[in-house]
């Protein structure tokens, strides 16, 4: 065995780096136990997919009782779709911690298949949800790290203090590429002059996303309309997404909604998604006919987020990599 | 040449971009949760050795570049060109002074040194790590002093000009590593 390849069986985590995962999940489910919100679990194999753009799901084949010659199943990227279906049952408040899978992310801050916390409100509004979010990440994370100072910005907020880009719903593709040029980012390749959102994304993670979060949890509200996702708009002007991100040290850790209710919108997002997927040449992927029902029987008004628990490890144990906070990576799986 | 997607991209392929040929260092994956995914590298241009920075969306490709790193036998030097041959081939080929670079204050003739070509054409000459060569001009020894401190410049028999201890006498021949130009070793003729 002696020149045969090496196989690295042994955990790339350090078991210190363990015991602080264990305590933050433990802490998780503290907060929400005196909280009163209730632990679920939904399936992680659906017939259905989600149908956004820039998410793709892993795809398996069930073969059995039902379904001799085998039936796809998809994997979840994240529980949002079986959650909202509880929430339409009545189930009050809920959490879960989860394995979410998604395809082809691989990095120092991703790993395809990574544990996702999200939780709902029903009846919180924007401003009632933002005061627990706050109180969710001081209180985790303030076991392991410093957190002073709380803000919370909107996203033209971010871009005009990070990027000094005024009215950034305004802004025009040419004037993205020309601020992006003043600052000195480096040039980006492959990116059209119809994609704005490609644009947008891309000062985001190159420049503000940086700056954010620094002093304490970062929260950013108001996307973009083109980027809402399951948010719901407020028409404005300017056009916003209800929907916030957190950031904590420069790090993407969240991303929550006020959540859209309204079933026929709901079912032209996912048509608008299709169809986009089969111009760029993505897979088309099943829309979720039960979200749908569900949210034709009545969602009440609620908030929603998602959040990594991997990054939260990471910052918690300062990690430069993911691979530092998971037993066995994706690289040893 | 093939071409690259983003997802072939690691340390040490070779591609062009804008129409030189580049050695990948650093290739990063980044993606918001809801957006665009990204990668970020860092590349040589292997022509002017500048490290560049560049962003491409995630997908996009680069065209491979025809790059190779040859063994090959420097030969001799007419003064303007540097003349290598492939020790199993024999293959003879010319090298001009942009790509011997500092290569030139290393090699002598003999040596087996790496010719990285582009298109068949040398870009650059890499020597190897550690080359023997005499010392020719150095202030006289001083005895007894063994130990590495202080230290005295001494030039070599190719130009290059390294620091020594201050034992080291003239004619005498030395270790050297071609990486940090720094000296390893008196060797025994």
């Amino acid at each position: 065995m002696a020149e045969s390849t090496p196989i690295d069986w042994q955990p790339t985590a350090a078991i210190d780096t363990l015991r602080t995962r264990a305590r933050v999940l433990q802490s998780i489910r503290a907060f929400f136990s005196v909280r009163d919100v209730l632990e679920v679990e939904t399936p992680v194999l659906s017939r259905a997919a989600t149908t956004d753009v820039n998410l793709e799901s892993f795809a398996t084949v069930f073969r059995g009782p039902g379904a001799p010659d085998g039936r796809v199943y998809y994997a979840h990227t994240s529980p949002e779709f079986p959650m909202k279906r509880l929430l339409a049952a009545g189930s009050g408040p809920i959490y879960q911690i989860c394995k979410v899978f998604r395809q082809g992310e691989l990095g120092a801050s991703h790993n395809p298949e990574f544990t996702m916390l999200e939780w709902y409100r029903p009846h919180f509004d924007f401003s009632a949800f933002f005061d627990e979010v706050e109180d969710f990440f001081t209180t985790i994370l303030g076991e392991h790290i410093q957190l002073d100072l709380a803000e919370r910005l909107t996203y033209a907020e971010a871009f005009r203090r990070f990027a000094r880009i005024d009215n950034v719903h305004d802004a025009s593709v040419a004037d993205l590429r020309r601020r992006a040029r003043e600052l000195a980012l480096p040039e980006v390749r492959g990116l059209s002059d119809e994609d704005r959102d490609g644009w947008l994304d891309y000062i985001m993670s190159t420049v503000v996303q940086s700056q954010l979060g620094h002093a304490g949890p970062s929260i950013v509200f108001e996307y973009p309309a083109s980027q809402a996702a399951l948010a719901r708009i407020d028409p404005g002007p300017p056009a916003v997404a209800q929907r916030f991100e957190v950031f904590v040290k420069g790090v993407e850790v969240a991303n929550g909604f006020q959540e859209l209710t309204d079933a026929a919108e709901q079912r032209q997002r996912f048509e608008k998604d299709r169809a986009r997927r089969v111009a760029l040449k993505r897979r088309d992927v099943p829309m979720d006919e039960n979200l749908l029902a569900a949210l034709e029987s009545g969602l009440p008004e609620c908030a929603g987020i998602a959040v990594g628990i991997d990054r939260l490890v990471m910052l918690a144990t300062g990690a430069r990599s993911i691979d530092e906070v998971i037993a066995f990576p994706f690289s040893r799986a | 040449m093939a071409t690259y997607s983003t997802n072939e991209w690691k340390s040490g392929l070779k591609v062009m971009l804008d129409g030189d040929p580049c050695s990948i260092l650093e290739n990063e994956y980044v993606k918001p949760g809801k957006g665009q995914a990204f990668n970020r590298v860092r590349l040589r241009n292997l022509k002017t050795g500048r490290v560049l920075e560049k962003t491409f969306k995630s997908g996009d490709s680069l065209e491979g570049a025809d790059v190779v790193d040859t063994d090959m036998q420097y030969l001799y030097s007419d003064g303007e060109m540097w003349h290598f041959m492939h020790p199993e081939t024999f293959e003879q080929l010319t090298a001009d002074a942009k790509a011997v670079g500092d290569a030139v204050k290393w090699i002598k003739e003999q040596d087996v040194c790496v010719v990285t070509l582009f298109n068949g054409v040398p870009l650059s000459v890499t020597p190897p790590n550690s080359v023997v060569l005499r010392v020719v001009e150095t202030d006289p020894g001083l005895r007894g002093d063994t130990a590495g401190g202080g230290g005295k410049p001494a030039k070599l028999e190719t130009g290059a000009v390294v620091r020594v201890p201050l034992f080291i006498e003239n004619g005498e021949l030395l270790k050297v590593d071609t990486r940090t130009g720094e000296y390893i070793g008196r060797v025994k003729e």
